[in-house]
């Protein structure tokens, strides 16, 4: 009696969790993030303009200098190709990713790379991007893009990098 | 679509990935003593008659327990015993040089069930101390252990030791993320959540049965209130934009956290099920790390307000009902308040010319002082008496956890071989 109640609910367990596993996967394949560097999982590398190396939407980063969160206005006809993509498009949303070097305490950092992709955000939203349409978040030091205790390193690190949500 | 799946993601990690504090982990905790304090108090730990009935050793875990506190040496290391049913030869005792006496015993009650039985003696008072009797599965002499330790320093030094307190902190291994829960010296390492996204600081609530702490599983940092005794847990705080640094009120019920919904990062209470969430500080550049005060009345906290990052005080009521006060002066470079149990001392790092180091300062006289000479410091967390502070740096690039008296004088490296070790957060008294 009891064996096959234990047998039973194994089973409806087994399939239960196969079930899961299906529809995370098709979750997966339907719905992504584009990640930064621009990887594609059908394949299709240009299919979106912001992934395509010759469109104004390829460059997505705005670096900062050390404790600064003020975007440099070199970044401006940058941000303004963006800008115009957006308004283009209302249904495009992106999340906006700040990123810190790997020196000082890790809340601080989180704090200090959410005003950087805060500020590339109120910049965006200069240039008529709604808000509805944008997220600003950050990573803080705990996702560096290049490891190593050089300026460099820490200078690739000081960044927020616009990533587009595909639909 | 995207919440569906979402939702099925978030079911799937808590299912697979977060099943209670559990799973035994088999990294090992190494701890190197780097500093000791001075005028230490001899004791004798003779070794626990049929100790050798045990699968671990108590006697070893009470020597290394006592020689960590920074207050005891060991005048025994041996493997000698002595019955400890009679009185010991003081006098013989105290030309030996001890100050104090441990003697014990194993009694095995079942195959996997034992009695310890330990008696204290002062040996400069000829005077027994009493003892315990504990009753202990094999798989829970640990605890055993630190909990005679822990009478020792009460009965010997008149103040609560921290043995059989808990740690909880970050293994990183390569991509992979565990949030562990340990004993007070870092062993006994038990899985709470395994990630492929970092996770950051963890906070124990006061009653040492939950620990929040920010996930960043969903791309972007999240707060998360996680039971240990089932693992089960709830999402605090997922508003729009950052959602970090979870400090619980005394009293367990709400906590403070930081958020960035309104665009620069802030600080809020929330109810801990997630529910009345209001904003506390009305800064208009960062402010975050929140502390509570022991007795509940302040909130000590980071901000930029005045140009570089520096400690402030606001009533837990928020900053409305009386202006936030500059605390932190002497340097100008300053994260991360911690504040001892006592409410006395205030803990923090300082970037001292591109060093972050921990210090401490007397909040009465507002004398301050370097804890470390460490580069990279970070974390800070007191101890539940208040007498340690663990705190995470870099040996060799990579992350360890550091533990130092509040004198500066007793110091001890914890690290495991190949894995960067982060974010440690020391648990409360659990009685």
């Amino acid at each position: 009696m009891t064996i096959s109640i234990t047998r039973r609910f194994t089973t409806s367990l087994l399939f239960g969790l196969a079930a899961l596993s299906a529809t995370f996967l098709v979750g997966c394949s339907s719905v992504k993030l584009d990640d930064v560097d621009g990887s594609s999982s059908n394949g299709n590398f240009s299919s979106q303009p912001w992934n395509d190396p010759k469109s104004p939407l390829f460059e997505k980063s705005v670096y900062f200098g050390f404790d600064e969160y003020t975007v440099q206005t070199k970044y401006q006809n940058m941000l303004s190709a963006h800008a115009g993509y957006l308004k283009a498009h209302p249904q495009q949303k992106i999340i906006i990713q700040g990123n810190t070097d790997d020196r000082g305490t890790a809340e601080y950092n989180l704090a200090l790379g959410q005003r950087r992709s805060d500020a590339v955000r109120k910049a965006l939203a200069l240039m008529g991007v709604p808000d509805a349409q944008m997220e600003a978040v950050s990573f803080g030091k705990e996702k560096p893009k290049a490891e190593g205790d050089t300026e460099s390193a820490w200078a690739e690190n000081r960044r927020a990098d616009i990533v587009y949500i595909s639909n | 679509m995207l919440q569906f799946v979402k939702k099925w993601i978030s079911l799937l990690s808590i299912a697979i990935l977060s099943l209670g504090v559990s799973a035994s982990a088999f990294a090992q905790m190494n701890i190197e003593i780097t500093g000791v304090g001075q005028s230490l108090y001899p004791i004798a730990v003779m070794r626990f008659q049929d100790e050798n009935k045990l699968p671990t050793s108590v006697t070893e875990i009470i020597r290394q327990d006592l020689l960590r506190s920074g207050y005891f040496k060991n005048t025994e290391n041996g493997n000698a015993t002595e019955n400890p049913s009679g009185t010991p030869n003081y006098k013989s005792w105290a030309a030996r040089g001890a100050d104090a006496l441990v003697l014990g015993s194993v009694v095995q009650t079942g195959p996997t069930q034992f009695e310890i039985h330990y008696k204290l003696f002062d040996i400069r008072k000829s005077q027994a101390l009493g003892g315990l009797d504990i009753n202990s599965s094999a798989d829970n002499l640990r605890a055993a252990a630190h909990k005679i330790a822990d009478d020792i320093v009460y009965k010997l030094l008149g103040e609560r030791g921290i043995f059989s307190t808990r740690l909880s902190y970050v293994i990183k291994d390569g991509k992979r993320y565990r949030l562990v829960i340990s004993d007070a010296d870092g062993q006994n390492i038990r899985n709470a959540l395994n990630s492929a996204d970092p996770i950051i600081s963890p906070s124990w609530s006061p009653d040492g049965k939950k620990v929040a702490y920010v996930s960043f599983e969903d791309r972007k940092p999240v707060i998360y209130v996680h039971e240990l005794a089932t693992g089960k847990r709830i999402m605090l705080s997922n508003q729009k934009g950052n959602n970090s640094a979870p400090a619980w009120t005394p009293d367990g019920k709400q906590l403070a956290i930081s958020l960035s919904k309104d665009g620069n990062t802030q600080i809020y209470g929330i109810n801990s099920d997630g529910t009345g969430l209001h904003r506390l500080s009305r800064g208009y550049t960062i402010d975050t790390e929140p502390q509570y005060s022991p007795d509940g009345r302040y909130i000590y906290f980071t901000s930029d307000r005045g140009g570089s990052p520096q400690i402030y005080r606001m009533s837990a009521e928020g900053e409305q009902v009386e202006g936030a006060k500059r605390i932190s002066y002497k340097q100008g470079f300053v994260t991360s308040p911690r504040i001892s149990p006592d409410g006395k001392y205030l803990a923090y790092i300082a970037n001292i010319g591109g060093a972050y180091r921990l210090y401490i300062v007397n909040l009465a006289t507002g004398d301050s002082q370097a804890l470390t000479d460490g580069t990279s410091d970070e974390s800070p967390s007191f101890a539940a008496n208040g007498r340690y502070i663990i705190y995470s740096t870099k040996v060799n690039g990579k992350r360890v956890l550091a533990a130092v008296s509040v004198d500066g004088n007793s110091k001890q490296v914890l690290t495991i071989p190949g894995s960067d070790v982060r974010q440690p957060s020391w648990g409360p008294f659990m009685d």
